[in-house]
């Protein structure tokens, strides 16, 4: 679903990302793991083709992202960590404009975002404005925002930053829901190990631009010896995630 | 063209859902048509015929060329690049806010043209009509930069930017009071805005000298600038990680 080798991106002098390599599979749920500054929003927008790669390659969904960038948008969608909508636009009428957004006729648009909010616990959530959401619901609305067209790949860039623990096992529910229903793929970022530990099947830990450990989280506590990820990530990087995260 | 229609009618029903918005943009030109253009009927140096004309530059400067400030608030609340992320072309996300722009100034521009007549406009209906074609064709240039010079100027300066360049700008294109009473420097001057052409074109328009070379010099410089807003403005729609 994804194959990159030697994905890089430097703003100026500085490299953000430096020579990624990443392999996604059907139907894998991968977390995409560093401190704030890492790279992860990076190359997380370079495979959603809203930034321009400086060097490397890569086949996301089946379309070269370098020479058909539309091929790729019509089969991912993305959620990005600073939401969708504005807190004073009604969700439902947002969710159909993008609905059309993807070639869908007001009448299906209509059918498909009434259908999807309901999938999504969403059902009175249509008709409100998305500043009246609670933070569980907003992320929800943001995330239907990227199923819309129903793609085949997924993804979520931080998606349960800010939500509490009942929220954010609530969404891992709907997560693991679109595997196991849509058979789709889910590429997202964290910086909470457990999410990574409890969500996914296969973790990749990014540090200063480059990819420093991936494999399951049970490979990765094995070949470090460690019992949580946080552990691990303690030993690859030399730094606990928290303290990167909050520097 | 799904994409497109959805959009433009979006936009459309989101800027008259606010009857406000859409008095608002038109409420400064409104102020020189009502307070000032009674001076300049009687003073001798223009009538109704060479002033309506003037305001509706001056509307489409000071409404179309602020729209910018609305699409600050959609890129940071993601509404952008939730757009930016689907198949549709950049080009079709500027168009569709443009066409809307365009159908709020031609609201606008309408609502100036009745007031005027109410004070004493005699321009014949086809040079109106054809004045409001020019001037809502130029809407979408001005709108276009605005859009432009709002994903490139720091947000915060935007709305001081933009509003402070509209002045001159109006000045300049001899909407208050014609240009031939100028001075050689400030003609001159003045020569370098594209909006004086338009201003003069409305004024032969209005006239009822639709095949003048005036007409024809302003509906070129008009075109122009649309293209080079269009231009900039697709270009900075492309332009990655805004």
């Amino acid at each position: 679903m994804i194959h990159v080798r030697g994905l890089t991106r430097s703003f100026g002098a500085v490299e953000a990302v430096r020579g990624v390599d990443v392999d996604v599979s059907e139907g894998e749920i991968v977390g995409f793991v560093g401190p704030n500054g890492a790279g992860k929003t990076t190359t997380l927008r370079m495979l959603t083709t809203l930034l321009r790669p400086t060097a490397g390659t890569a086949v996301v969904a089946g379309h070269d992202l370098f020479t058909d960038p539309a091929g790729v948008r019509r089969r991912i969608g993305y959620v990005s960590q600073n939401g969708t909508v504005g807190p004073f636009s009604e969700v439902g009428e947002e969710l159909r404009l993008q609905a059309r957004m993807y070639g869908m006729s007001r009448a299906e648009a209509r059918e498909r975002v009434s259908r999807l909010l309901s999938e999504l616990d969403l059902e009175e959530a249509g008709t409100k404005l998305y500043a009246h959401l609670s933070g569980g619901q907003k992320r929800r609305v943001d995330i239907a925002m990227g199923l819309l067209h129903s793609p085949a790949l997924l993804f979520l860039d931080e998606p349960t930053t800010g939500l509490d623990p009942q929220s954010r096992a609530n969404l891992w529910d709907h997560v693991r829901r679109l595997r196991e229903e849509a058979g789709m793929t889910v590429f997202l970022t964290t910086h909470y190990l457990e999410e990574a530990d409890a969500l996914c099947d296969r973790v990749l830990i990014i540090d200063h631009g480059r990819i420093v450990g991936s494999g399951t989280p049970a490979e990765l506590k094995a070949a470090h010896g460690a019992s949580t990820l946080d552990e691990v990530f303690l030993t690859v990087t030399g730094r606990e995630l928290r303290e990167g995260a909050a520097a | 063209m799904t994409a497109l229609a959805a959009l433009t009618g979006y936009y459309l029903r989101s800027a008259f859902k606010s009857k406000f918005a859409v008095v608002f943009g038109a409420v400064q030109p409104l102020f020189y048509l009502v307070l000032f253009g009674p001076l300049l009927a009687r003073s001798g140096v223009g009538s109704w015929d060479t002033f309506v004309p003037g305001v509706l530059v001056q509307l489409g400067l000071m409404s179309s060329g602020l729209v910018g400030f609305g699409i600050v608030f959609d890129q940071r609340f993601g509404v952008l690049e939730r757009l930016r992320v689907t198949p549709v072309a950049r080009f079709t996300l500027l168009l569709g806010r443009v066409l809307k722009d365009a159908v709020m100034l031609l609201v606008q521009a309408g609502a100036v043209v009745v007031i005027g007549y109410g004070f004493g406009l005699r321009a014949p209906l086809a040079g109106v009509l054809l004045g409001l074609l020019l001037i809502t064709v130029l809407s979408v240039g001005l709108a276009s930069l605005s859009y432009a010079a709002a994903l490139t100027i720091k947000p915060e300066l935007f709305p001081a930017l933009v509003s402070t360049a509209v002045i001159p700008l109006m000045l300049l294109s001899g909407a208050l009071l014609p240009m031939s009473l100028a001075p050689t420097w400030l003609d001159v001057v003045s020569r370098f805005t594209p909006f004086r052409y338009a201003v003069e074109a409305l004024r032969s328009l209005f006239a009822g000298s639709y095949a003048s070379s005036v007409v024809l010099w302003g509906s070129l410089v008009t075109l122009g600038f649309v293209a080079v807003g269009c231009v900039v403005g697709t270009r900075v729609f492309q332009r990655e990680n805004t």
